[in-house]
């Protein structure tokens, strides 16, 4: 049995201490969380990810005590009751839309940074892995929220999406039926994909972004050479006042100046969007309701998902879904295919380095082709770019394989 | 330590300034709890008088509460909280009791209301006789308009016997 | 300095993306059609000058316009209501009150001589082929049919009222086809308030029967409007008004020939229900971007004042 001081007046630092561990807490998680010195604004975008994500969270509670899921009366109750009725209504939708859209521009520079400073590697593998169970269960959540409105969109990426687990020449409409709960998108299908946008993924979110701040704590993160620190000294050093002299400064107040300032440059581009351009995250084509006898022109999924869709088109049914399996877990695996024995910035890693701008362009280059109309020379443009990306895990293989430690 | 606070002003003037900006939030978020324009608009409520008969109770609705309309009897006492049409006299209250809110019960038998609740009674002009209630029945804002009464919109009946501090 | 060197690669590609899969792609998928700024040039000028006295003799008499037209503003009463209308003609015929406000003259003058020609839906109505367009086509009083159709526009001119309310232009020029739910409003006008379901219900028959003789008229039921704001951008709305064919080739939907002045009427009422916030919007953006810029001043300076002795 722990000490207890009886003398310790309730609820102060000494008392909660006691009780909580407060002040190891703090230490361990803040005051004395060892974050290295050399390190860019890129290093903040985890944080960026974090306050979107407490943003899309408040947004949407408010969204959530008027919006009504049937498929009836949802296209009506975001579009006349939160948009035009609810005080501030719209302010909270833009939000929403804004956040969900933008979320993934920073998840996917999140991705890139890490990508380029090697920093999926040597003890950090679990936090690559987390971050890319986080990408799934954020794609999964926009998805279902896009279902939400019930407008044309939602309708017609409800059936494109849910008719990929026909599974090509598997056939398996019984599977697809399933998921529908009805032979098209219907009520039983809004109702379930409202479950999973407001409670089941949001869970899953919530305990994911804690694991992967767990997964940070022990290996720390990367800095900008890939320079293997020793913390404990570094850190001893810091504490002694040799902050020129050591290698590491604490998370807070130091680091989290640094994130709080790009937040801060963050949230002027984000809020203009809301106010002022919000087109391309709140899609023109959803403002008309949900009709099931008429497919618009275009359809295309939202920008994020365009790369993987993508690499979708060019191939025949069967051929296509797998290429798109295929492209969904690659990422998983970076850790693994990535043979070579160097935590450094691409620019130090020769062949490594083209291999990083060849994916960040043919993923780019993916995603605009994902919105173009399929005809003519995009077809060809799309297959090469599909068949690239497909060649870029084993040729990561190879090139590390060869890359002599430096 | 000392020394910290006084270093940490930027610290603290950016702690303040957020703040400020959540106070904007919080106001935000307030507004989007008050209750809908469609709500307000769906305030107003016709009734007809002229086919009320003596001494049995109407209950209309308006803004979703119960509303009594009780046609007065020759016996019974006139009072000023009475809305007058013609040579008739009505009594017209919301009818949840001021005690916690139930709906009292009218007995024509003794031209009283009762409230199950708690007990409470309240006689034909919704004073209150007997038991928790701290107030007669409140009358809602209305307007007479020949033999029908708006509820909702504030005529001149109404406004005097608001100015007489009779209503509640 | 290295960091704004990254910034600028991050930004560089954020951009290449944004235009690659916004304005680019969608060039690509909407062939661009250029606005004709309701000028409506390929209508004949009306080259005579109108007396409107003469006009107004005109609409009264041979031209015959109050056998299906009311002018309410002159007291003079539509002849059937709605319903009866639509069923005879398959929607009801405008109010000619406020025409010589709303819409350009050149297309009202062209609408009285040659209606299928101004309302470009000759695709669908050929007197060759015994498909005459509901509205009869003017044929003259026996003078000079341009001076007697000048005439008539000055006299719509002459009675047409100075201020236009936004949702009068939409109710003459849109609302007859086009429901407006998130404004209470069908192709019947203002729905009314009704205390018992019955009437309410026998109501929305009419509408009902209204809506059925309207999409037998045109082929399918003209959408709601009430979001078209939000689902279409100001340009193609604007094209699209001007002149159907361009963006939906095909289309039942007549050119209505509204005036630039009236087209920015109707585009008030569309955005004034279909997207109240614009006005809030425009108010509190500068503040929060405002209290942003400060915030990232003031995180700027904590910033430095964290990191003074580093480095
Ligand atoms: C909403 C989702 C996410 C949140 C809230 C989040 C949050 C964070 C935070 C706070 C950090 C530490 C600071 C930093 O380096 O930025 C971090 C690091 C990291 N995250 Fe994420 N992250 C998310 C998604 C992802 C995804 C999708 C991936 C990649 C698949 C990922 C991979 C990483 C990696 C590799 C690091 C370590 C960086 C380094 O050591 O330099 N994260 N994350
Ligand atoms: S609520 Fe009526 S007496 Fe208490």
């Amino acid at each position: 049995m722990a000490k207890f001081d009886e003398n310790a007046r309730p609820f102060s630092e000494k008392w909660l201490d006691e009780r909580l561990g407060v002040v190891t807490l703090k230490k361990v998680l803040s005051t004395e969380y060892w974050i290295p010195k050399d390190i860019n604004f890129l290093w903040a975008m985890g944080m960026v990810l974090a306050a979107t994500f407490g943003l899309l969270l408040i947004s949407g509670i408010f969204l959530l005590m008027y919006y009504k899921p049937d498929a009836a009366l949802a296209f009506d109750s975001v579009n006349y009751t939160i948009m035009t009725e609810v005080g501030y209504g719209w302010l909270w939708r833009h939000i929403h839309g804004v956040g969900a859209s933008i979320v993934f521009l920073i998840i996917y520079i999140h991705m890139f940074t890490g990508i380029y400073y090697g920093s999926y590697k040597k003890g950090r593998e679990m936090i690559w892995i987390s971050g890319m169970l986080l990408f799934v269960a954020f794609s999964a959540e926009a998805f279902s929220g896009y279902m939400l409105p019930w407008g044309q969109m939602s309708y017609w990426a409800g059936m494109v999406i849910t008719n990929l687990f026909s599974g090509g020449s598997l056939e398996a409409y019984g599977l697809v039926e399933w998921i529908r709960g009805d032979y098209v998108p219907g009520d039983a299908f809004l109702t379930r994909f409202f479950m999973l946008h407001v409670l089941l993924l949001p869970l899953v979110i919530i305990g994911l972004i804690v694991l992967h701040f767990g997964t940070l704590r022990l290996p720390h993160v990367n800095n900008q050479k890939g320079e293997e620190i020793d913390f404990e000294e570094a850190a001893e050093l810091y504490k002694a006042g040799k902050k020129k002299e050591s290698k590491v400064i604490p998370f807070n107040p130091v680091f989290l100046s640094k994130d709080v300032f790009v937040m801060g440059v963050y949230f002027i581009l984000f809020f203009y969007l809301v106010f002022y351009h919000f087109d391309f995250a709140m899609d023109p084509v959803n403002f008309d309701p949900a009709d099931g006898l008429k497919t618009p022109p275009h359809i295309y999924p939202e920008w994020y998902f365009l790369w993987s869709y993508e690499i979708l088109r060019p191939f025949n049914k069967d051929l296509g879904l797998i290429a798109f399996g295929i492209a969904q877990i690659a990422l998983f695996f970076l850790p693994f295919i990535d043979r070579s024995p160097n935590v450094a910035p691409a620019h130090k890693r020769g062949l490594f380095n083209i291999w990083f701008w060849v994916l960040l362009v043919d993923m780019i280059v993916l995603t605009i082709l994902g919105k173009l109309p399929p005809e003519g020379i995009y077809n060809d443009l799309g297959l090469v770019a599909a068949i690239v990306f497909l060649l870029l895990g084993p040729a990561l293989f190879v090139i590390t394989k060869m890359e002599k430690k430096i | 330590m000392k020394e910290q606070g006084r270093r940490d002003f930027m610290g603290m003037a950016l702690g303040g300034f957020t703040a400020l900006g959540g106070l904007g939030a919080l106001y935000a978020m307030k507004r989007s709890w008050d209750p809908l324009p469609s709500v307000k608009a769906a305030g107003f409520t016709t009734i007809d008088l002229s086919a009320a008969q003596e001494n049995v109770l109407n209950i209309e609705k308006w803004r979703g509460k119960p509303i009594f309309v009780l046609k007065k009897s020759a016996d019974m006492k006139a009072d000023d909280r009475d809305v007058v049409v013609g040579s008739d006299r009505f009594h017209v209250s919301i009818g949840l009791c001021t005690h916690l809110g139930c709906i009292p019960a009218y007995l024509p038998g003794e031209k009283i209301f009762r409230c199950a609740c708690h007990g409470g009674e309240f006689d034909a002009s919704g004073h209150e006789i007997f038991g928790p209630p701290p107030s007669p029945l409140e009358i809602p804002p209305f307007k007479l308009e020949g033999t029908t009464i708006v509820l909702g919109e504030e005529g001149p009946e109404f406004i005097k016997m608001k100015d007489a501090g009779l209503i509640a | 300095m290295k960091e704004l060197k990254v910034l600028a690669v991050v930004v560089f590609f954020s951009l290449l993306v944004y235009w690659g899969v916004e304005p680019f792609a969608h060039g690509q998928m909407h062939k661009h059609v250029d606005s004709d700024k309701f000028a409506y040039s390929d209508l004949p000028e009306i080259t005579k000058e109108g007396d409107a006295a003469n006009g107004g003799n005109l609409v009264m008499g041979a031209g015959a316009c109050l056998g299906c037209h009311s002018i309410e503003s002159q007291g003079m009463p539509a002849p059937m209501d709605a319903g009866t209308a639509a069923a005879s003609y398959g929607v009801n015929p405008p109010d000619l009150s406020n025409i010589g406000a709303l819409y350009d003259e050149k297309f009202l003058a062209e609408l009285i001589k040659n209606p299928a020609h101004a309302l470009n839906v000759e695709h669908k109505f050929d007197p060759a082929a015994g498909k005459m367009h509901p509205m009869v086509a003017f044929y003259g009083a026996g003078g000079d049919i341009d001076q007697e159709v000048a005439d008539m526009v000055a006299y719509f001119k002459s009675i047409a009222p100075k201020e236009i309310s936004p949702k009068e232009a939409f109710d003459n020029a849109c609302g007859r086809c086009h429901a407006m739910r998130y404004d209470k409003y069908t192709q019947l006008g203002d729905i009314p308030e009704f205390k018992y379901e019955k009437d309410a219900l026998a109501y929305q028959i009419k509408v009902l029967e209204y809506q059925d003789h309207l999409k037998k008229y045109m082929g399918t039921l003209p959408p709601d409007l009430s979001m078209i704001i939000r689902a279409r951008s100001a340009h193609y709305l604007e094209t699209f008004v001007e002149n159907p064919q361009t963006q939906l080739a095909g289309t039942s939907m007549p050119r209505v020939g509204l005036s630039k002045e009236g087209y920015e009427k109707v585009e008030a009422y569309l955005t004034e229900i279909g997207d109240p916030s614009k006005p809030q919007r425009e108010a509190i953006g500068p503040w929060v971007l405002g209290f942003f810029l400060i915030f990232s001043i003031l995180a700027f300076l904590w910033k430095k004042h964290q990191w003074r002795d580093l480095h």
